[in-house]
């Protein structure tokens, strides 16, 4: 059970200032938030995020993100870095991350991509959850 | 790192060997100690060492009370587990099929019992009670006519509960099965008497009571006489039951070890069950905390935690220097959760929540305060950045929440 060094990192930074690394939680009811919430507790992981959006052009841009992650160190790390790629990006770039870009910066081991998948699915769903709204 | 900056709380995983008994060692390895063969008959540095290899038998008997020449030598409990079940299982394969065993065991009795599946015998996985702990009326009544082993573990490694082998020997006894018992964590930490109690085989390790890794040994019973087929063979050393030259070294070491624990049980219980009551007292102000395992009925040196709505991974990372296990330490390399805990019939969640705190002989007071401290802080951070610890403080019942299992 080794953990890369990026992992660790990620973790305990995110562990030791929560606010500075997006933790926390917008109203799901704003008509301008969009939440995902992935997982199972009977897994061991579950991971809720959150993107607040303005319109821009004819698209949307992701403006701040917040998340909340039960899990292992490596699925912690996996949403914190996801949260770094997020801002900032228009929908459909956000759409466009792939897990493996997750799987790389953290040097993922083989057993651990399943976090970096959830990490991928949350945002789908944070997103699906925005464009209904609007 | 330094590991000494870290805090060991896995005593129940491995020891230290203790200090007396690594110097004792050393008298056994270097042209100038005996190196011996203990099987070389015809020399000096022959006889020393096997008259130090019988010595350590003795201090093993000693402690468990039974006969020296009723231990035999085996590499840890791993092998002596394995000799014990599927030795028994083959000698006595034409007299039945059948063995009895529980799903709390260690990989060391589970294992070689779907080995023994493979090669045709059926085997009863009893399942615990709530506490972690295997009736003896369930043992009773999985009893066939075809049944010729039972197998059940004293003290559980995950929980630290105790099973009633006493009780579970009368059985045995009295329907002529032989019972083999996994007591790999219960040398030095309670009273075993094997003239007693009804017991055919059992297993023990240095490593777990301040002695080397690498060496343990099979009780097999003189009266009535326990055949084995050995899994070994090269020189019939140790009646035929285990070929190989002997460790000497490792041998003196576990017989130091075993020799200092009956000496110092008392000792050693009193300070583990202070800590005991010191952690208990102070991990239950936590709030949503579980303790697994019965508390009425365990030994004090483990002691295993569920903290809900927080994962144990994560939490073993945030306790970084403090050394601890979740679950058991050969099990963490997968991502199940304890199958001991899902035995229990404990939620998955709980199961991925727990973590073992084991205490031992050299642990310290300030240790145990120390890992208190930064125990709650980091269940208290880890609980904010946890989307179910928001969730049940919004009211949320989360068995009734439909999950996106993936």
């Amino acid at each position: 059970m080794a953990y890369s060094k990026k992992v660790v990192e990620k973790f305990e930074n995110t562990l030791n200032n929560p606010e500075a690394f997006n933790v926390g939680r917008f109203d799901p009811k704003e008509s301008n938030v969009g939440t995902g919430m992935v997982g199972a507790p009977a897994c061991g992981d579950v991971m809720k995020l959150q993107i607040k959006c303005e319109p821009k052009g004819n698209t949307h841009v992701i403006k701040d993100v917040k998340f909340k992650t039960y899990g292992c160190g490596s699925a912690i790390a996996s949403s914190s870095e996801l949260v770094d790629m997020l801002i900032g990006k228009t929908l459909e770039e956000a759409k466009a991350i792939k897990n493996i870009e997750i799987v790389k910066a953290l040097e993922l081991p083989p057993i651990k991509i399943h976090c970096s998948v959830l990490a991928e699915d949350s945002i789908r769903q944070a997103i699906e959850d925005y464009e209904a709204k609007q | 790192m330094s590991t000494r900056s870290t805090i060991y709380l896995d005593y129940a995983s491995t020891t230290p060997v203790d200090p007396r008994v690594a110097s004792k060692m050393m008298e056994f390895l270097t042209p100038d100690g005996q190196f011996g063969n203990p099987a070389s008959r015809s020399h000096r540095f022959g006889w020393k060492a096997d008259e130090a290899v019988e010595e350590a038998r003795s201090h093993v008997a000693n402690l468990v009370n039974c006969d020296p020449r009723e231990i035999v030598w085996t590499s840890g409990a791993t092998e002596a587990d394995n000799l014990a079940i599927k030795g028994v299982a083959r000698f006595y394969k034409s007299k039945g099929n059948h063995i009895i065993t529980s799903k709390i065991e260690h990989k060391a009795v589970l294992d070689p019992c779907r080995q023994l599946e493979r090669e045709g015998f059926e085997v009863t996985y009893l399942d615990p009670n709530d506490k972690g702990v295997i009736d003896p009326e369930d043992v009773k009544s999985a009893i066939k006519d075809t049944t010729i082993l039972i197998s059940i573990m004293h003290i559980n490694n995950e929980l630290g509960t105790v099973n009633n082998i006493s009780k579970i020997g009368e059985i045995a006894r009295e329907k002529g099965i032989f019972f083999h018992v996994d007591a790999a964590q219960s040398t030095g930490k309670t009273l075993i008497d094997l003239e007693k109690m009804q017991i055919d085989l059992m297993s023990f390790s240095a490593h777990k009571t301040y002695g080397p890794k690498g060496i343990g040994a099979l009780y097999v019973r003189r009266k009535p006489r326990v055949r084995l087929e050995a899994l070994i063979h090269g020189g019939g050393h140790e009646r035929g039951m285990r070929s190989g030259t002997l460790a000497t070294h490792q041998i003196v070491g576990m017989g130091e070890a075993f020799r200092i624990a009956k000496e110092e049980m008392d000792t050693d219980h009193k300070k583990v069950s202070e800590f005991h009551q010191k952690f208990l007292e102070k991990v239950k102000k936590i709030d949503h905390v579980y303790i697994n395992g019965d508390l009425d009925n365990k030994v004090p040196n483990i002691l295993n935690v569920s903290f809900n709505f927080v994962e144990g991974e994560s939490l073993i990372m945030g306790l970084k220097d403090i050394a601890v296990s979740s679950g058991s330490a050969c099990t963490s390399a997968s991502l199940e959760p304890s199958y001991v805990l899902r035995a229990l019939g404990r939620k998955d969640e709980l199961a991925h929540s727990s973590i073992r705190f084991s205490f031992g002989r050299f642990t310290s007071d300030e240790d145990v305060e120390n890992t208190l401290d930064i125990l709650g802080n980091v269940v208290h951070r880890l609980r904010e950045l946890s989307p179910l610890w928001e969730m049940h403080l919004d009211g949320v019942d989360l068995d009734k929440v439909e999950w996106n299992l993936h």
